[in-house]
């Protein structure tokens, strides 16, 4: 065992790290853009210098590079202050798609846009009525001639307001038991009819939206996959969730407590003396440090040209809980104070009581921590899954909740 | 990046594996709790004659000579088994105490017959209930020999000879001492405990014979070495027996009916064992780190060492306990094997420090890495 690159990956990751060094925008460079902008520019000169999306064929703007070398760049990236993406979603979810479904004509118009960061995707798949039952979906598509009119409403949908394009899931044959009446497209997202409303976060934040239909027009020419095949396609834009080997989470983390438990008291004495709190944080360190050998495990794996285990898919069941926690653990350290929002007088600049906020919806964005748990049952245990009452039902004779 | 086992450890890992398939069954493990034999003899005699006890001893001493990654693969499968032998006494604690402060004329002594397994080393530092200091330590030895009374010492009553851990006004205020147990200045009582499946003894020493072991006023800086490369032995057997308890709960869960189908499909039954799923993972990950860190003498130790301790501390507890409760009432029953891990992992955290004690280890390695 050893933690060492092979020969050929150092090379990569010299390579990698180089071109960084010498091309990360400068602040005079991002002066004056948004967060949009900012993220446009970064992206572009990657395209440009053919360090974009480095996983995709060439042909379609990648570099037609290796699992670990992506892990690799992603290291290397991170160790940069570069603007933040606004392309996970397009990049990680949607183009995977793309390919695996449209045509070679499609991907040739969409595909380098994508990777160029000119263009922005959104995914439109959860609903009022169709969260961690995604199948639930009810937005409707009728055929008219060659289009589809879509009438309906998604929601929690990220990035839907600054977005040029969307990959979404429609209901196009109610009598159809649940998975089967299901069709998937891709929309220009400033077609007629499409309203964007955001959704306040108890966060505070916005980042999510509610996306209203009203009789907008798609060609059916954008249709992704035979009409019913819907599920289908949209299990391959799940399966492509970004896996997040070797990437290290921000926010609240053991550092940042730790740290917080050297600057606070408990009876006269650093935090840190406490017993409580070394127990406490002793069992978070372990977490953390066990997420991330899963990791170096899993990076193993993809360096020998296998594919990683399973252990990965318990990051976000640990890691998102564990954030919860060490934030809500942090404000009582900081007892009245922690109550302080405000970052001229908060301690951190409010870093723990922002992640205290934001840290419920962690736990439920990309699969509540239930539906985790349930995947590992099912997928990694082998346990069965659970009885289905609407199995095999026309979805318009499924029992709602009338919302 | 290359954190996985080679070729040839996995190897040695599927041999383990089928060979104690067929010697160290959960009757087996069950013969010894029910009986009065303190271990299982003849299991012990064909471990050693493959040569695990003589893993990481170097072939000037009789052992194999291999690195700590296949001793930890051992450990793994051993822990699987449940196996009920003095391995982790012998191997973890004696031999590693002799091969870090034996004298060349006390390893020649002692560690080809632990190699061989002819000779059986236990460890005994406890003497009363609540954490063990250098200070709180009253067995006391001169030139010669030693007095005080050890409880409990694992496989105190079948051990040749036991490694103590005896107070000193030098140093750090320990020594360590070589004492060999079968001697007039020696009684033994065997005692009773959680986990009758392993043998464990009260060593009352009076005017025993002693050698010292390394320097005197060191010892409890060797305790502390020894501690850390155990620690990560043991967490090896630790997240073994976890894959074992969520073995059979999985199974029971899947054969087992309530409401007309089986107990597996319920979200209450397949959270838990998702649960100790994701806390099996997370130890045997840090397991992973404590390996690299042993077998390459890392300076990270003392830290891979209580991660790796405290975590499979955390998921063999968790999966042996709610082991019993997916099993429901005949969980809690002699009849069935849910009582094994469940005895074992508690034995196990408290062997050689509890959770608490290994916590307050790795905030305290923490501190010393953060402030060189």
């Amino acid at each position: 065992m050893d933690f060492n690159d092979t020969a050929v990956e150092a090379t990569f990751r010299e390579e990698v790290r180089t071109w960084l060094s010498a091309n990360i925008p400068t602040s005079d460079e991002l002066k004056g853009l948004d967060y949009i902008g900012r993220a446009k520019l970064w992206q572009k000169r990657k395209y440009d210098a053919g360090w974009a999306c480095i996983r995709w064929p060439k042909e379609h703007g990648g570099r037609d590079a290796s699992a670990i070398d992506q892990v690799i760049w992603n290291q290397e990236e991170s160790n940069f202050d570069t603007p933040d993406s606004v392309f996970g979603i397009g990049h990680g979810m949607c183009a995977p798609t793309m390919m695996a479904w449209a045509t070679d004509e499609q991907n040739k118009n969409y595909i380098p846009k994508l990777a160029s960061g000119e263009d922005v995707w959104c995914q439109l798949f959860s609903e009022p009525a169709g969260g961690s039952d995604l199948a639930a979906l009810r937005t409707r598509a009728e055929k008219d001639g060659d289009d589809w009119i879509i009438n309906g409403q998604k929601i929690w949908t990220s990035g839907a307001h600054y977005s040029d394009y969307g990959v979404l899931v429609l209901r196009t044959d109610p009598t159809a038991p649940k998975h089967q009446g299901l069709t998937y497209f891709f929309i220009d997202m400033k077609s007629a009819g499409i309203e964007v409303k955001p959704i306040r976060q108890i966060s505070g934040g916005a980042n999510f939206n509610e996306v209203y239909f009203t009789d907008v027009r798609v060609s059916d020419a954008q249709r992704l996959g035979a009409v019913g095949q819907g599920w289908q396609v949209a299990l391959t834009t799940l399966m492509n969730e970004r896996a997040s080997i070797g990437g290290g989470g921000g926010g609240v983390n053991f550092d940042s407590v730790f740290d917080l438990a050297t600057r606070v008291n408990i009876d006269d004495a650093p935090a840190i003396k406490d017993k409580n709190v070394r127990a406490q944080l002793a069992t978070w360190y372990a977490q953390e440090s066990g997420l991330k050998f899963n990791g170096y495990r899993s990076m193993t794996a993809l360096s020998r040209g296998e594919i990683p285990g399973p252990e990965n898919s318990i990051g976000k069941l640990v890691g998102a809980p564990k954030q919860q926690d060490m934030a809500s653990f942090a404000l009582d350290l900081l007892e009245s104070g922690g109550a302080i929002w405000d970052p001229e007088l908060s301690d951190a600049a409010g870093m723990f009581q922002a992640t205290y906020m934001a840290s419920p919806g962690l736990r439920i964005a990309g699969g509540t921590d239930e539906i985790m748990a349930n995947i590992i049952a099912e997928r990694v245990l082998g346990l069965p899954q659970d009885i289905r009452v609407d199995k095999g039902i026309p979805f318009n004779e499924v029992p709602t909740s009338n919302s | 990046m290359n954190f996985e086992f080679s070729e040839e450890q996995n190897m040695l890992r599927e041999q383990a594996q089928g060979f104690l398939a067929s010697n160290c069954s959960m009757a087996v493990v069950r013969r010894v709790l029910d009986g009065d034999e303190p271990y299982d003899a003849d299991l012990w005699k064909k471990v050693a004659e493959m040569g695990w006890t003589a893993t990481v001893i170097p072939e000037e001493y009789e052992g194999l000579g291999l690195s700590y990654l296949e001793l930890s693969v051992i450990a793994e499968e051993l822990g699987r088994a449940l196996a009920p032998i003095p391995f982790s006494s012998s191997v973890y604690l004696a031999t590693e105490a002799i091969l870090a402060a034996g004298s060349e004329e006390q390893k020649q002594a002692y560690l080809p017959g632990l190699a061989a397994g002819t000779s059986i080393g236990c460890f005994a530092l406890g003497e009363s209930s609540g954490q063990t200091s250098a200070a709180s330590l009253t067995t006391k030895a001169d030139s010669s020999s030693i007095t005080g009374v050890k409880i409990p010492v694992a496989d105190g009553d079948i051990a040749n000879f036991a490694i103590v851990v005896a107070t000193s006004d030098k140093g750090d205020g320990a020594s360590l001492y070589i004492v060999d147990l079968d001697q007039d200045g020696v009684s033994r009582e065997s005692i009773t405990t959680i986990d009758p499946s392993r043998s464990h003894a009260k060593l009352t020493l009076n005017a025993a014979g002693a050698q010292l072991l390394g320097n005197d006023g060191e010892g409890w800086s060797y305790v502390q070495s020894i501690l850390n490369r155990a620690a990560v032995l043991f967490a090896w057997e630790q997240v073994g027996g976890c894959d074992t308890a969520l073995n059979m709960a999985k199974e029971y869960a899947m054969g087992r009916f309530a409401f007309g189908r089986p107990i597996a499909t319920y979200q209450a039954i397949k959270h838990k064992l998702a649960n100790i799923y994701v806390k099996n993972t997370l130890a045997r990950s840090n397991c992973y780190y404590g390996a690299w860190a042993i077998s390459t003498d890392a300076d990270e130790l003392p830290i891979a060492a209580a991660t790796a301790r405290v975590s499979a501390i955390q998921a063999y507890y968790y999966a042996s306990k709610e082991n019993v409760q997916t099993h429901g009432g005949m969980g809690f029953t002699w009849e069935f094997d849910c009582q094994f891990p469940y005895r074992r992992s508690k034995l196990l955290a408290t062997n050689i420090g509890s959770e608490a004690t290994w916590q307050d280890k790795l905030i305290t390695a923490i501190e010393k890495q953060r402030a060189a």
